[in-house]
């Protein structure tokens, strides 16, 4: 592919995740998080900097993410301290935003990549540190009130972040894809974050330097800032990896340095250099004592966790034989998987079972349900779902009749069977008035029944097809199949 | 009209049960600040006689209703300009805050409200409460009403003369290093700075997170007391403040001392040289012990060591944490903007250089440079290292004592101007009242004695954290003996 692999090049990558927490009210007051707001109106003297004003650590923030950390197998530290980080910009109203810095509450933790080299299927891939910290407020470019002034929206400002650091660890485009979304999927099913890349509520920045092959040595790292789409980190990535690889070959030197994606000329650009110059003055909050997190406190939270997205993939392909793509379509979004084990529920571990309410569910229910962030609406209930799988599975509708009594009760709070009994739709089984329009097709479709006798046994699909159709779907194939054999091998 | 000039308590007390009306005493007040030209003295900042007034006749208005009042019922009460109040600008002596208005009350202030204060106006201070003289206000000195050619301490140099003069009941001020007991001490009134987190920071413009405190300023011990159980517990507002109940502290001053040990520091009244102890304020300490003594109290010779390190942990430590607190003065948001209309960092270059004052900028930059790359370790890790051999001092001490007494400045009251150019011995006024603001625990600056000539010299007692209702006790006590009891400045006795 890229001209770096054939120039015996590798890349180093390890990725900075922001990701805003689904909280209530802000990181350190109790302004509310919710976004669209006009600029500036959710704000209070805490989150504008004002004098006198102090912070407040939002406890819920504290909850979600140390939930984060456990699911990403992370060491808690039972005292983290909060830092200054201290820099001047219009969006940062106290000249300083509050992270952390060398205690964070927590480090050492890894999450599963799928990798089909290795034996597991799955390589791990690890986490420095998640620590918590405050959002900015947001330049708004383009909205000019007079010549040389620009607009800054406050609302933003003071809304919890997590930071999650990975080590550099992934080697390639895809690989650095993979991880974002087996995060971000975490995140989601934590209820922690929307997930949202475009409007930057899941915020990538990538790190990356380049090796021969085989070198552990390691490169010259640049960064690039803010890639707000898993198609953008694949293709910054990749554009990154041939150009160091490139700049490395022809033995240029460069310095660190921050890069930004630009996605209509398919590069990078560089942005400014590196972190030598800039000096944070990092020292401890005196405003905020330090977190103290109790192991029996973080053991409750443990227990809080829910089936994160990888083991309930395991669950679905092990136990119950779904194929990877299933079980990954099923799981992707948390609601969706909710729901998919709603349909589960009455039998749970039943594969045949499984089967049948995967397919039913991808091809019928995914097709109109909508979602939105953490969101989604669905056309019916798993209650309904299971309740015309059930039907199916007691041989009283065909699968045409299925996806009809759907069709039906989509949208309502109706009872599929009572739906079904009303319509009258039952699956025909009746052996003789099946028999009798099996021999009529065949007899109106000579050559075909002569192909079929000549070998063409595909030819058997035809048949089955014709009586469906004559019966609008309602023939019961198992007994339609039985009978047209019978009949052609005579 | 003799209530003014008597005690809080009484006053309060007056007002509540009608002998006087809350609008009497602020009208009273505000002919004293008026007759005063509070311009030409500099202790205010900010006086509006009609918002005192209406404030005054609200609390008069709650009595006609029948409703009970609060424990500062009609009591007139000033503000430093550090604490910001939704109904009168707040600019902390700066410039750079010339004409802000906050939209909202410190909660010191808005418990002083809810007790039915009266608010007589904003007061003058040092810049961000950074100085001991208040020569460092944006907005001109403050004068010392006892010699009007001298300073009256700072920062909090406005609140100790605003009682000291009669022009306030009592007033807050804030603490960082000793700005409530040093004026205090050389304006010759009661100044009380809590143990660290009594009382909420929210809505205290910060310098020092970690040292600053609000206490009151009052005329006696009592006063200060009553003052202190209104703005003293928990806040929610401000996680540095602790829940701990808030003690009957006016209860605690009448309590007998006997049988207290006072510790006394070898290395406070150790040679006059050392710390620019002079013979008068060391004299006048000695005489204070021995009233002590005669108290019931025993006198226990102690030793803090670290003593001799307090000043400079001291500039460490608070101007890292100013470099950091006083970044927000950007001109953004509020405030002074200074644009040359180049691009945003000359914006912030010309807001900052035209808004700070020179011992403001002077501290950025020290606090600047103690937290930068391959400095920090050196000065502020240090620095925090030798705050903890600090708190040690105390500890080791009050295993011994229940109280630390001592000089609250090592001298009286200077003349104006004579240390403006010498930032390390101006720093070096605050020595005594250093140690305490590095431990986080309390102290009290009350009058002990005039000095030969006629200036106020203060007697500083020091307790173990939360310990105020022990402070307070040997303070009233020694307040009833101190040979400075019931003098005032000369403006004031005729
Ligand atoms: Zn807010």
């Amino acid at each position: 592919m890229s001209a770096a692999a054939s120039n015996g090049f590798e890349p180093v990558i390890g990725l900075e995740v922001h990701a805003q927490l689904l909280t209530r009210t802000k990181q350190f007051c109790s302004c509310p998080t919710s976004f669209g707001a006009e600029p500036n109106t959710n704000v209070c003297p805490v989150c504008l900097g004002l004098p006198g004003a102090l912070p407040v650590l939002n406890a819920e923030a504290v909850s979600m993410a140390v939930r984060t950390a456990l699911a990403l197998h992370c060491t808690i530290r039972e005292r983290s301290i909060f830092a200054r980080k201290n820099y001047f910009y219009p969006d940062l109203p106290k000249g300083y935003q509050i992270s952390q810095f060398d205690l964070p509450f927590s480090e050492h933790g890894w999450l599963e990549i799928p990798d089909p080299a290795s034996p597991e299927g799955t390589r791990r891939v690890g986490i420095t540190r998640v620590h918590l910290e405050e959002d900015a407020g947001k330049n708004l470019h383009g909205v000019v009130l007079a010549e040389g002034r620009s607009v800054v929206d406050l609302n933003r400002a003071g809304t919890p972040l997590i930071e999650i650091v990975g080590e550099p660890e992934l080697r390639s485009a895809a690989d650095a894809v993979a991880y974002l979304k087996q995060l971000r999927d975490i995140l989601v099913a934590l209820g922690v974050n929307d997930g949202n890349l475009e409007e930057g509520s899941f915020r990538c920045d990538v790190n990356i330097s380049v090796r021969p092959r085989g070198s552990s040595v390691l490169g010259t790292r640049v960064e690039i800032k803010n890639v707000n789409s898993f198609r953008h980190v694949q293709r910054a990535i990749e554009f990154e990896t041939a150009r160091l690889a490139a700049v490395v070959e022809a033995g240029e030197r460069f310095g660190q340095h921050t890069r930004q994606w630009n996605d209509t000329e398919g590069s990078t650009v560089f942005l400014r250099e590196k972190e030598g110059s800039d000096d944070y003055r990092y020292f401890p909050d005196p405003d905020l004592p330090p977190l103290v997190l109790e192991s029996a406190w973080v053991e409750a939270r443990r227990r809080e966790l829910p089936e994160l997205p990888a083991d309930r993939r395991a669950r679905l392909c092990s136990a119950l034989k779904l194929s990877p793509y299933d079980a990954e379509v099923l799981t992707g979004h948390p609601r969706i998987a909710e729901f998919f084990d709603g349909v589960l529920a009455t039998r749970p571990e039943d594969p045949v079972w499984a089967k049948r309410a995967a397919n039913f569910v991808m091809t019928e229910v995914l097709a109109d349900t909508r979602t939105h962030g953490l969101q989604a609406s669905f056309p019916a209930t798993p209650a309904q779902i299971s309740a015309i799988l059930e039907l199916v599975d007691a041989g009283t509708l065909s699968g045409k009749q299925a996806k009809e009594l759907y069709a039906r009760v989509r949208g309502t709070p109706d009872d599929p069977a009572s739906v079904a009994a009303a319509a009258g739709m039952v699956q025909m089984s009746d052996t003789a008035l099946l028999e009798e329009l099996c021999r009529k097709i065949l007899e109106s479709n000579p050559k075909q029944v002569a192909a079929y006798r000549g070998g063409k046994s595909g030819t058997l699909g035809f048949f089955v097809g014709h009586v469906m159709k004559e019966t609008k779907g309602s023939a019961n194939p198992a007994i339609v199949n039985e009978l047209l054999r019978k009949l052609l091998a005579t | 009209m003799d209530l003014l000039d008597g005690s809080l308590v009484t006053l309060a007390d007056a007002v509540r049960d009608g002998t006087i009306s809350a609008l009497e005493v602020a009208d009273a007040t505000l002919a004293r600040i008026s007759a005063a030209g509070a311009d030409a003295t500099g202790t205010y900042l900010d006086v509006d006689a009609e918002r005192t007034r209406a404030q005054a006749r609200a609390v008069d208005d709650k009595r006609a209703r029948g409703e009970a009042l609060g424990a500062l019922a009609g009591v007139p009460i000033g503000l430093k300009d550090a604490l910001c109040t939704r109904d009168a600008r707040t600019t902390c002596g700066s410039k750079i805050l010339e004409g802000f208005r906050p939209p909202y009350d410190a909660t010191a202030v808005a418990r002083l409200r809810a007790a039915d204060a009266v608010f007589t106006g904003k007061l003058n201070m040092d810049e961000f409460a950074m100085g001991s003289s208040n020569e460092n206000s944006a907005y001109g000195p403050v004068k010392n009403p006892w010699d009007p050619t001298r300073v009256p301490g700072g920062s909090s140099g406005g609140s100790a003369v605003a009682v000291a003069s009669g022009l306030a009941h009592a007033t807050l001020g804030s603490d960082t290093g000793g700005s409530i007991r040093q004026p205090a001490a050389l304006c010759g009134v009661v100044g009380l700075k809590p143990t660290y987190g009594r009382v909420s920071r929210y809505g205290l413009v910060a310098f020092a997170s970690s040292l600053d405190q609000i206490g009151p300023f009052a005329r006696d011990v009592r006063g200060a007391a009553r003052v202190l159980e209104v703005i003293a517990g928990h806040d929610g507002h401000d996680a540095t403040s602790v829940p701990r109940p808030v003690e009957d502290f006016v209860g605690a001053c009448g309590r007998d001392p006997k049988g207290l040990r006072v510790g006394v520091p070898e290395e406070y009244l150790r040679a006059a040289g050392d710390s620019g102890l002079e013979p008068d304020v060391q004299a006048s300490i000695e005489q204070a012990l021995r009233a002590l003594e005669g108290l019931g109290c025993t006198l226990v010779p102690i030793h803090m060591p670290h003593t001799r390190h307090a000043v400079a942990t001291y500039y460490v430590v608070a101007t890292a944490e100013a470099s950091s607190n006083l970044a927000r003065f950007d001109g953004v948001r509020y405030g002074v903007r200074v644009d040359p209309g180049r691009d945003l960092e000359a914006m912030y270059g010309a807001t900052r250089d035209r808004g700070f004052g020179a011992e403001v900028k002077r501290r950025i930059l020290l606090g600047t440079y103690v937290l930068s790359a391959g400095y920090y370790d050196a000065y502020y890790t240090k620095a925090l290292k030798v705050r903890t051999l600090i708190r040690r001092d105390f500890e080791a001490a009050f295993a011994q004592c229940d109280v630390i007494a001592g000089p609250t400045s090592p001298q009286v009251a200077w003349p104006l101007g004579e240390k403006v150019d010498d930032p390390l011995k101006m720093y070096l006024a605050d020595v005594f009242t250093l140690p305490a603001s590095l431990a986080g625990v309390p102290g009290i600056s009350v009058p002990a004695a005039p000095s030969k000539t006629g200036l106020p010299i203060g007697l500083q007692l020091v307790a173990d954290a939360w310990q105020e209702a022990r402070l307070l006790t040997l303070a009233h006590a020694f307040e009833q003996v101190s040979p400075a009891k019931g003098l005032r400045p000369s403006a004031i006795a005729r």
